[in-house]
């Protein structure tokens, strides 16, 4: 573990120097900027539409960098050979796909803060003040922060077997299903065999469901998320990402350099 | 310290690459590959290009897994990691995170070997002067010419003091100062006891610096032994250098080469001196006869062309 922290370390490291988080804060500043706007023409609602608006912000910026980044944490690293050095040291192949996620969830975990602290600035200044039932849009926060490992943890293992660009492919398509997963799960068993009926309701389990990392509408209108979801999330989030990354672990630990 | 007195102990060592449509088709890129690498000593690894040498280090050190054989690193088998704490290795045309500078990737290296921070920095500073990059230290390496990545490559190998150090072409992008630099390290290290292969086609570097070399032409090891053993050490003939001070009408002068005012020209050994005698009597000035010897390259040649030869006539009929 401490040497997959080591190489964490520097997957982080990477991120940081090669300054694509920068641009993505100032973008993110950006759009605070126009929450604030959007917030000042919407008689009464302000305060919903600027969670709504920075919450969505954050999400859409975090999946750009984790789908991005993702894909190309190993996929880079065997193609600029930078893996062959790495390799030659007492490092096991699992230890470094462990570090180089690591490396890109601590560097979410730093992005999503600072647009969330940024988020909160913006509720500041249009409310004049921050009462607790707004701990509700840290939920949010963390409810993404949750979904973007999983989506890392998921490009990785596309990653480890096929091209940077199908890996997006795979990695973006399975994000869009697995929005979708509890339509799923609902489907009318009436019109379909049986066997159709068992097959969607077992594919519904086995599809990342990132409908529940989804509370938007709770934070922008400051329902409180219930304790047991936060629990249930952070279990599902870790278990799925343990499951992902032992594939991936699987398939990189026999898969033969250039 | 290994019971066996080898570093290396490749037994039946075979690679075979997927190719194709359906990847059904396979082409060996090392077949059966036997060899030991003893305790201390340096050992070249010489072939052309594409005859098996990276694959064979790259097998070693876990990078690609082979197909069949085994293969041992200080008696512990090339599967068991651990064993790379003893180990030093220099990829081909080696890069490194280029958002990095020398001292902050040495230092990141050096992380997985358990030193302590204090250690790590006095290592650092003692191998990036090693290799001659003391002023660079604090560049980062995108900025590197090809010849200073190598440099960093060979000081990330050896920083953390291996019993075992494994180069891959340590010569490749180097200037003539570079060359001598590794050369100069690869005897050092000879020094300190440690153990050094490393694969070239410079065969001047591989006589100069190996107390044995393994030859390896299509992926199948053509030869091991020391450079003057394993080429045929027998005299192939006499030559003699020789001027021309006056009119030239001796018959073997039609045998002889011009270079410059000189003239060279080689003899059967029992004809030396009656060809001596006829120069002597055409008032040619001698300047020297030494004996003709087979090296290495000729030795590495025969085998490469022979090996050609083979792949044509495989080709021609069809099989």
């Amino acid at each position: 573990m401490r040497r997959a922290g080591i190489v964490a370390l520097n997957t982080f490291r990477e991120a940081v120097r090669d300054r694509v988080l920068y641009n993505l804060v100032f973008f993110a500043l950006l759009m605070m900027a126009a929450a604030v706007v959007v917030g000042q023409i919407s008689i009464g609602i302000e305060e919903s539409v600027i969670v709504s608006l920075g919450l969505s912000a954050i999400s859409v910026i975090g999946l750009l960098i984790s789908v991005f980044i993702g894909v190309g944490l190993v996929s880079k690293e065997m193609e600029k050979r930078t893996l062959y050095a790495l390799l030659a040291k007492p490092v096991r192949r699992w230890e470094f796909l462990l570090g180089k996620f690591g490396g890109l969830v601590l560097t979410l975990a730093v992005n999503t803060a600072a647009m969330a602290a940024g988020l909160f600035l913006v509720m500041l200044y249009v409310k004049h003040s921050l009462e607790q039932s707004d701990t509700v849009v840290l939920v949010a926060v963390y409810f993404i922060w949750l979904k973007l490992a999983l989506i890392v943890a998921l490009a990785l293992l596309f990653s480890c077997y096929t091209t940077p660009l199908l890996a997006l492919l795979f990695t973006a398509g399975l994000y869009i299903v697995g929005l979708y997963v509890q339509e799923l799960r609902n489907l009318p068993a009436e019109v379909m065999s049986p066997a159709m009926a068992a097959f969607t309701k077992w594919l519904s389990y086995l599809l990342p469901n990132f409908e529940n990392f989804n509370v938007m509408a709770m934070a922008a209108h400051g329902r409180a998320v219930p304790g047991t979801l936060i629990l249930q999330n952070t279990l599902y989030a870790m278990v799925y990402c343990a499951i992902v990354l032992a594939g991936a672990a699987a398939v990189f630990s026999r898969k033969n350099l250039k | 310290m290994p019971m066996t007195g080898f570093a290396i102990e490749i037994e039946n060592l075979t690679k075979e690459y997927p190719f194709g449509f359906l990847h059904l088709k396979k082409k060996a890129s090392l077949e059966g590959l036997n060899m030991q690498v003893e305790m201390g000593e340096v050992f070249g690894f010489i072939g052309p290009n594409g005859a098996g040498k990276s694959t064979t280090i790259k097998l070693l050190m876990g990078l690609i897994f082979p197909t069949a054989g085994t293969a041992r690193i200080l008696g512990k088998p090339i599967s068991d990691v651990e064993m790379h704490k003893d180990i030093g290795y220099l990829p081909e045309q080696p890069y490194f995170y280029d958002y990095l500078t020398a001292a902050e990737v040495l230092d990141y290296f050096a992380k997985f070997h358990d030193l302590t921070a204090a250690d790590r920095k006095e290592r650092v500073q003692r191998m990036l002067k090693k290799v001659g990059l003391e002023t660079a230290r604090k560049i980062q390496l995108r900025k590197y010419s090809k010849g200073m990545l190598q440099r960093v490559g060979l000081a990330q190998a050896i920083l953390h003091d291996p019993k075992l150090v494994i180069l891959d072409e340590p010569m490749s992008g180097l200037d003539p100062v570079g060359r001598r630099e590794v050369r100069d390290i690869i005897l050092e290290l000879k020094r300190e006891g440690k153990t050094v292969m490393f694969s070239t086609h410079i065969l001047s570097d591989a006589e100069m610096l190996c107390d044995r070399v393994g030859v390896i032409v299509g992926g199948k090891l053509r030869g091991v032994g020391a450079p003057g053993q394993l080429v045929d050490m027998k005299t192939q003939g006499m030559e003699i250098l020789f001027e021309l001070t006056g009119a030239n009408n001796a018959p073997l002068l039609s045998k002889a080469t011009k270079m410059g005012d000189r003239y060279r020209l080689q003899v059967a050994e029992d004809e030396l001196y009656a060809a001596i005698e006829q120069l002597r009597d055409a008032g040619a000035r001698i300047h020297s006869v030494t004996q003709v010897k087979a090296t290495l390259e000729e030795f590495f040649m025969n085998l490469v062309e022979a090996d050609r030869a083979q792949a044509s006539a495989v080709e021609v009929s069809g099989k």
